[in-house]
């Protein structure tokens, strides 16, 4: 019972100092800026690409890309793996 | 299926095939781009997969040639990004943007409705990503419906 009132306690401790945090916080309106201005001041020119989004993520980020892309190929070869057995027509070894 | 439903795939998998590469090649001045516009044309895919069976349909769409187009996606995107090093830049800098050829035209700046041909690199980037996500998202609905037909089920 005890042990239940100091989780409980702790947790509504942990989500007063976050709920506070947010709400000091307002929308649209970051402290720290000074990425977000570069990125909309300069991305046109140094990429050439109208979208900002595919200039972050193909160009300013394009090693993020480089691992989402390994990440897909990583899946689809697990799904593959899984599968194998399946066509290849041999027969399970627990069966 | 029934010949209603593939005669619809039969019509609409054209029609899914050029969005999804319009989302693709229009990367770099529409939302979207090269995930997006291959999850559209696996759409496609899985929508001719569904209407037929998986022995009609294994004829055409061989999965040698999807984890091939799979492989082609990813070491063509990490291709364009090494190439940067041919030019003397960093990898994966964009060597293309501004410099007159393929997709090199002078962007003119500020708030504009877009040109296909500028952006560099960044095309061939979402091309190589879209022909990856295309054959790897097709895969593995195949390799599941062929694991559904040895089954029995």
């Amino acid at each position: 019972m005890k042990k239940m009132f100091v989780v409980v306690a702790s947790l509504l401790i942990l989500a007063a100092f976050f709920g506070v945090m947010a709400m000091t916080l307002t929308f649209g309106s970051p402290m720290v800026t000074d990425m977000d201005d570069y990125f909309l001041r300069h991305g046109q020119e140094q990429t050439g690409s109208n979208n900002q989004c595919t200039a972050v993520v193909f160009d300013f980020r394009a090693f993020d890309t480089l691992g989402e892309s390994t990440v897909l190929f990583c899946g689809i070869m697990g799904a593959a793996l899984m599968f194998r057995k399946m066509q290849g027509g041999e027969e399970y070894e627990d069966e | 299926m029934s010949r209603i439903v593939r005669t619809a795939a039969d019509l609409l998998y054209p029609v899914i095939l050029i969005f999804g590469l319009y989302i693709v090649a229009h990367g770099h001045l529409t939302p979207g781009g090269g995930f997006q516009g291959g999850a559209v044309i696996a759409t496609g895919g899985a929508l001719v997969i569904v209407a037929y069976s998986y022995k009609e349909i294994s004829g055409w769409l061989k999965k040698n040639v999807l984890l091939g187009r799979e492989v082609i996606g990813l070491v063509g995107f990490i291709g364009v990004g090494l190439l940067a090093l041919a030019f003397g830049q960093v990898f994966f800098f964009n060597y293309l943007a501004g410099s007159g050829s393929l997709f090199g035209m002078p962007v003119p700046y500020g708030i504009n409705a877009g040109e296909l041909n500028t952006a560099g690199v960044i095309p061939l980037m979402n091309f190589a990503v879209g022909i990856e996500v295309w054959g790897g998202l097709t895969i593995v609905i195949l390799y599941m419906l062929s694991g559904l037909e040895k089954e029995g089920c």
